[in-house]
């Protein structure tokens, strides 16, 4: 399972920084939000991986980290998913503030010279 | 004293209420709004006031306030924590808040929608950035003191500020893409986010996972050096300052001083000379980095034309010396940086506000606002006047002719802040930089003869400190002689008082600093004493006791 997680955010992480390095906006966009997926899944994975393993406490189930999984991660991931996903909104309206002034997508706001 | 541990929460707390009435208010009642923004940004400098007055007061023993906003037991609920160096940062906020809000009042805020309560969001993750001692919780007020700062950034639009915007957010929301995974890799090494537990755990990390919390901690470093503006990580910052509004620039002022803050704390306490094998981590990094970024930000302005473009890259020069002081370790040092930290913020932030101005009295689109003209500033020759005109035609007697004052008002304060940015004397800037020479090469203080000789970096940082200071010399008087000397025509701009009390109190506050320097070098001293002995931090933060409450002792009695 581990190196499935690994492999997962380290290609959710690389397509992301490919697009961000990309020239037109909407790219830069899609980088940003594969990206942060990425960082959310590695957040996550910081409390250790484990399977049928709750955050919460059950009545009946010893009190001890043997039979729960770390819950600060998980709230941790749940404030970041939350910020970034509001961040990639303004962002993307920004973009379409850009494109509109501009005329173009590019990021730098005017087509390179030929 | 009752109030006092629940005061430490007022400086978060106030402009959030603020922020919320004015979203209540709606689009109309801009007066209203604006009335309200300056009581409670008056207010918000008051307590920022008497918590610094408080801290100083208590003495060395019981000088840091742990509030518990949760009313958890330490290492679980998060804290806020005024100290000294908090506080300072706090008083600084808010003197240089309440600049750019006045400033603000005159033109700027009606310039677009929605000002007051982005400034007031503004304010309150500055503050709550200061006051936390809990990484993740840093990391929140940073993405409030973010989100708040795209909003202004763009405030009055225009195709300059939306392009340099986009770059702006792009390289911030990457930014915190590495403070969150940096936070992660230290939380999976250590299990905590506390700042004072983290400084307890670091040296009792095994060997084995020694090199993941190196490396988290590099990362979690490249998101604040890029915001505190370190070269090459800088590249953002001189086209989004340079082209936000003036007001909003000045605030700004102090935004790249926040990542210094951060990296001083953090670096201060987890990596302090108790920290085992990690003791001093990536403190030769802060050095070159620091050094690469004064010399880089010493050409680039010299081949600046724009006033707002020096003073983004003053912004850079200074961010260069606060980094590079921080990384040679030394207590003297990070005292002298701090009131240099001070000076540099105060000036800085006047010279934002004054460059609008002086850039309103020439025509409007004599110059593009997205790009310099030339890519270098015209030779010398420009500087001469054109042939054919006599500068007294009409054989007017110069002596006797009268100065418009706003001509005088504007050209004085110019001269006052490119003496406090280039460090010369008589005001503080000179002192600032004095003081963090002297720093430099007597590390035990004045008079206490060292066996080491300085390193060959600290000769370079000495040099640096004094190139770039004429590099600032150079830029400044080309373009003061640019804007005040030329003998075309042109009305005397018309001044709001406004816009000038501002400028006249920060830089009253300079020049009172380089009069009166005695009282904030102690407090400096001592705020740089305490960084470099964090137990004492540690051992308040990790003893402040949960208020019990009516229900906590049924609870505990339960399994």
């Amino acid at each position: 399972m581990e190196e499935v997680i690994a492999i997962a955010i380290g290609v959710l992480a690389a397509s992301g920084v490919w697009l961000i390095l990309r020239p037109r906006t909407f790219q830069v966009v899609m980088g940003l939000c594969l990206l942060s997926y990425g960082v959310n899944l590695f957040i996550f994975s910081m409390g250790s991986l484990f399977i049928g393993k709750e955050p919460i406490i059950k009545e009946g189930v010893p009190q001890d980290l043997l039979n729960y999984t770390d819950p600060l991660p998980q709230a941790l991931v749940l404030t970041a998913i939350v910020i970034s996903f509001a961040m990639t909104a303004l962002f993307l309206v920004v973009l379409l503030a850009s494109r509109g002034l501009t005329g173009t997508d590019h990021v730098d706001g005017r087509e390179p010279k030929e | 004293m009752s109030w006092m541990p629940h005061l430490i929460a007022a400086p978060i707390i106030l402009p959030l209420f603020t922020a919320a009435l004015m979203m209540l208010l709606g689009e109309k009642h801009r007066s209203l709004k604006a009335q309200i923004n300056i009581i409670s940004s008056l207010l918000g400098l008051a307590i920022a006031c008497y918590l610094m007055w408080w801290v100083q007061d208590q003495g060395q023993a019981g000088s840091i306030g742990v509030y518990l906003p949760g009313n958890w037991q330490v290492p679980f609920g998060i804290v806020l924590v005024v100290d000294r160096l908090s506080a300072l940062m706090l008083v600084l906020t808010g003197i240089v808040g309440v600049c750019a809000l006045l400033f603000a009042m005159a033109r700027w805020d009606r310039a677009g929608a929605s000002f007051h309560a982005l400034f007031q969001i503004q304010l309150m993750g500055l503050y709550g950035a200061f006051l936390t001692a809990d990484l993740f919780n840093l990391f929140v007020f940073f993405e409030v003191l973010l989100a708040a700062s795209y909003g202004l950034m763009l405030h009055g639009s225009g195709k300059a500020r939306v392009s340099a915007g986009l770059h702006y957010i792009a390289i911030n929301l990457l930014a915190s893409s590495l403070f969150l995974i940096g936070a992660a890799m230290i939380y999976g090494v250590t299990g905590t986010l506390n700042m004072a537990d983290l400084a307890l755990k670091i040296p009792l990390v095994p060997e084995a996972d020694r090199g993941l919390l190196h490396a988290g901690a590099a990362i979690l470093a490249t998101a604040f050096l890029a915001k505190a503006g370190m070269w090459p990580l800088n590249f953002w910052l001189v086209p989004a300052y340079s082209s936000a509004s003036a007001p909003v620039a000045a605030l700004f002022a102090i935004m790249t001083k926040v990542g210094f803050y951060t990296l001083l704390r953090l670096w201060t306490l987890m990596f302090s000379g108790q920290a085992g094998a990690s003791a001093h981590f990536g403190g030769q990094w802060l050095i070159y980095g620091g050094l690469a970024t004064i010399a880089v930000a010493a050409v680039c302005i010299l081949a600046a034309q724009r006033l707002e473009r020096m003073a983004s890259l003053s912004i850079l020069i200074s961010a260069g010396i606060l980094l590079a002081a921080i990384g040679f370790g030394q207590s003297g040092l990070i005292a002298a940086a701090l009131f240099y930290l001070v000076s540099s913020t105060l000036a800085l932030s006047a010279l934002f506000l004054l460059a609008e101005l002086i850039e309103r009295s020439r025509s409007a689109n004599e110059i593009p606002l997205e790009y310099d003209a030339d890519p270098l500033p015209a030779a010398v020759e420009a500087l001469h006047p054109p042939k054919g005109i006599n500068l007294d035609d009409e054989q007017k007697a110069v002596v006797g002719q009268v100065i418009p004052w706003t001509m005088a008002f504007l050209g004085l304060s110019f001269i006052a802040c490119a003496l406090l940015i280039i460090g010369m004397p008589p005001l503080s800037g000179f002192i600032g930089k004095l003081n963090l020479i002297a720093a430099l090469f007597n590390p035990q203080g004045l008079g206490v003869a060292t066996e080491q000789t300085p390193s060959a970096s600290a000769w370079v940082y000495l040099a640096l400190l004094i190139l770039s200071g004429l590099a600032s010399l150079i830029a400044l008087a080309r373009v003061g002689m640019q804007r005040f000397w030329t003998p075309h025509e042109r009305p005397s701009p018309l001044l709001r008082l406004n816009e000038c009390v501002p400028i006249m109190v920060l830089l009253g506050l300079c020049v009172l600093l380089a009069m009166r320097a005695e009282p904030l070098l102690r407090y400096t001293a001592d705020t740089a004493a305490m960084l470099d002995d964090p137990k004492q931090y540690v051992m308040t933060v990790l003893g402040a006791q949960p208020v019990p409450g009516p229900t906590t002792t049924s609870l505990e009695g339960e399994p």
